[in-house]
């Protein structure tokens, strides 16, 4: 979908992106991640133009994007940032309605496609639909960024540090629900965070960035089971890295059908971390396991968790 | 909708049986100006420096009555402080004010002598510190209420319905202000016009050279140093300079080129008047333009470049009417600050109430120079209150 050729960005003798190629597959969730100053945001900003590149080619579904106009390739991707950036003097519905209203969708089509994306995030359309931004909490702001940047079903979803500036338990919430979307949608999302948390929970593959420069590029489970270099393994946490393994499977994936133990059953959708943070809490080394509508599915033992991980 | 004014809010509790201490105050300066000067004065003509009317004379036969709605405002400031209680200050004060401007007329129909029509009857200090205290009595009263502006003017439109009753009725007609009103209908009418005239042909140059200036200093910031430098030094001349400075070269230009002349223009007259004014507004059009435009949150900006809005779109949808309250606000204190300065602009032949006010002067009648000062801050407190209007109307959409 989206594929960078050798592409490198110089700021007045800054190298601040050099030699970088990458291919995004249509569908994948791909999560740009580095310190700051590592080139993550210009990497993606170059997606959509609004920082153009110095030399090699960006290709968007094929053809190089400066073979689009900017508007018109940016009206084909959504776009959402950290600020969020709603336009204060709009209501959420005219706020939503942006895009679709550049491309000059019938009124009544904006109507129906803000009351769908307003019910995507869990917003009641008769209630948010007239408000104006600053009625809204910071969560709320950011659900109808989001939304604004779905709205002309985009074919890409450019996302800076969406959720960066919200409240752990509300980045949580938008967290489960951004990949609720992404799986609903099966569009092809490029987030970038500086929060490995995120982009092993979010991301489909993670790209590291250094210095303008791609250190490692692969699934989660590879960047924390086989980190490239000594900034890899120092960049996902070092010591943490069994912790984080253990965050990106399900108890299901290790259940014990034939198993039982006694007490409050633990879902089988829970990540094995939640399993072992469970059992260290309890002073036990067994849990039942439960379906998602509570019918017994087995057991997960604490030797279970450490067994080799694929 | 928040209130505007962070008073509002902040009015601490008052404890005690004294509830509104600004009131007492006001009410307090106005019971000292009562007793202290006079309330009016009077003259056989309007050469001679007028005696004091008696109070005695002025509340004869019961008239005293007149007085009773400001023995109300007394108890004012130990009310307790509730909606329902500063509309009713604001109720009272109105017709109080109007009461006295009636008692004033009233006094000097009974002073007139129809033997001789040049005796003048004129307010004195004690009329001017009770009106002026009860207009702040109001407007304590009604911001208490915690109305917003809108609501707050309207209520003010009808707080002067009775002194406009009063006006209208005639019974004021004996007071000199009203005599020299009627001996210059005409001209006052005219100078009205006039002076509402050259702030208008003031704005159009100064919105279509300031506006783009204002632009040019938001998008080049290299430029706003000397552009604002610049139009700091203009308006630090003082007015009456400006205009004379402006009289040599214009004169010279109409003499080389006559033709100018076909169009008005001349040394004195509107002409230099117009420019000085638009000299003068710049300032405060392109500060507010260009101040307007750089306080849009750039990311905003960035969120409407980044889902394809043109620079143009971004300019029309987002920019403008983002930087709109900014710009009215300048636009508030362009066009007072035209009222003000179109008066000084009489001077040099320009018309306007300021020649009634500068007549006035000249001829030592204190009531014709009034008859240029009242309407020149009523149309001053117009335009500020319409302008403040549409700006609080366009922030409680926005912000």
């Amino acid at each position: 979908m989206i594929d960078f050729e050798h592409v490198g960005k110089t700021y007045g003798g800054w190298q601040a992106i050099e030699d970088l190629s990458l291919s995004i597959a249509e569908g994948e969730f791909c999560v740009l991640i580095g310190p700051s100053g590592s080139g993550k945001t210009t990497t993606l900003k170059m997606i959509n133009r609004l920082i153009e590149h110095d030399s090699g080619r960006i290709l968007f579904a094929g053809a190089e994007i400066r073979s689009f106009k900017p508007e018109e390739l940016r009206r084909r991707m959504g776009y959402a940032i950290q600020s969020i950036g709603l336009f204060p003097h709009w209501t959420v519905e005219e706020n939503i309605g942006t895009v679709p209203s550049l491309l000059k969708w019938p009124k009544a089509k904006i109507r129906d496609r803000v009351t769908e994306l307003l019910e995507l995030l869990n917003l009641d359309p008769a209630q948010y639909r007239d408000r104006y931004p600053h009625h809204l909490s910071g969560g709320q702001q950011q659900r109808i960024g989001v939304a604004r940047a779905l709205a002309a079903d985009p074919d890409v979803l450019l996302m800076d540090e969406p959720f960066g500036a919200l409240d752990p338990v509300t980045r949580d919430t938008l967290q489960l629900e951004m990949l609720r979307i992404h799986k609903a949608s099966g569009k092809t999302i490029v987030l970038v965070t500086h929060d490995i948390d995120e982009a092993i929970r979010l991301g489909s593959r993670i790209v590291i960035l250094d210095g303008g420069r791609i250190v490692q590029s692969g699934s989660p489970r590879d960047i924390l089971a086989r980190p490239a270099n000594d900034f890899v393994s120092d960049f996902v946490g070092r010591e943490d890295i069994g912790i984080k393994l253990l965050s990106i499977e399900t108890v299901s994936s290790r259940v014990r059908r034939d198993g039982s133990a006694s007490g409050e059953p633990i879902a089988a959708t829970a990540t094995l971390r939640n399993a072992l943070s469970t059992l260290v809490a309890r002073g036990v080394d067994s849990l039942p396991v439960a379906d998602s509508d509570g019918s017994p599915l087995g057991a997960i033992h604490l030797a279970d968790l450490v067994g080799p991980h694929p | 909708m928040q209130p505007l004014l962070a008073s509002d809010t902040d009015v601490a509790p008052e404890r005690g049986y004294l509830r509104n201490r600004v009131l007492l105050v006001l009410v307090l300066i106005a019971l000292a100006g009562g007793f202290g000067l006079s309330f009016l004065t009077h003259a056989p003509n309007r050469l001679i420096s007028g005696r004091p009317v008696a109070w005695s004379a002025i509340l004869a036969d019961g008239r005293f009555l007149c007085l009773l709605p400001g023995l109300a405002l007394l108890i004012g400031p130990f009310l307790r402080q509730i909606r329902t209680n500063h509309i009713l200050i604001a109720l009272i004060g109105a017709a109080f004010a109007a009461l006295l401007f009636w008692l004033a007329g009233d006094a000097a129909s009974r002073l007139a002598d129809p033997a001789s029509t040049s005796a003048r009857t004129s307010f004195g200090g004690a009329f001017w510190v009770i009106e002026a205290i009860t207009a702040l009595a109001i407007a304590d009263a009604l911001q208490r209420a915690g109305f917003g502006p809108a609501t707050r003017i309207g209520i003010s439109l009808i707080l002067v319905v009775p002194i406009a009753l009063v006006l209208v009725s005639g019974s004021a007609d004996q007071l000199s202000i009203m005599k020299e009103y009627a001996t210059r209908r005409d001209v006052f009418g005219a100078a009205v016009v006039t002076h509402i005239q050259i702030v208008a042909m003031t704005l159009v140059p100064t919105l279509l050279i300031g506006v783009p200036l204002g632009i040019l200093a938001f998008r080049r910031p290299s430029l706003r140093g000397p552009l604002f430098a610049v139009l700091n030094i203009i308006q630090t001349i003082p007015s009456i300079a400006l205009f004379g400075l402006l009289i040599a070269p214009l004169a010279g230009l109409v003499a080389t080129f006559p033709v100018l002349s076909q169009f008005g223009i001349s040394g004195i007259g509107v002409a230099p008047a117009v420019i000085a004014l638009t000299l003068y507004s710049l300032l405060p059009i392109v500060r507010n333009t260009s101040a307007g435009l750089e306080q849009v949150p750039g990311a905003v900006i960035d969120a409407a470049s980044g889902m394809g809005l043109t620079p143009s779109q971004i300019f029309r949808s987002v920019e403008i009417p983002l930087a709109l309250p900014v710009f009215l606000a300048g636009l508030r204190v362009t066009i007072v600050q035209a009222v003000g300065l179109t008066a000084v602009a009489a001077l040099i032949g320009a018309g306007g109430l300021g020649a009634i006010i500068f007549q006035g002067l000249g001829s030592s009648a204190l009531d014709l120079v009034l008859l240029g000062v009242v309407p020149l801050i009523a149309l001053a407190v117009i335009v500020d209150a319409s302008l403040k209007l549409v700006i609080s109307i366009l922030k409680g959409r926005a912000a």
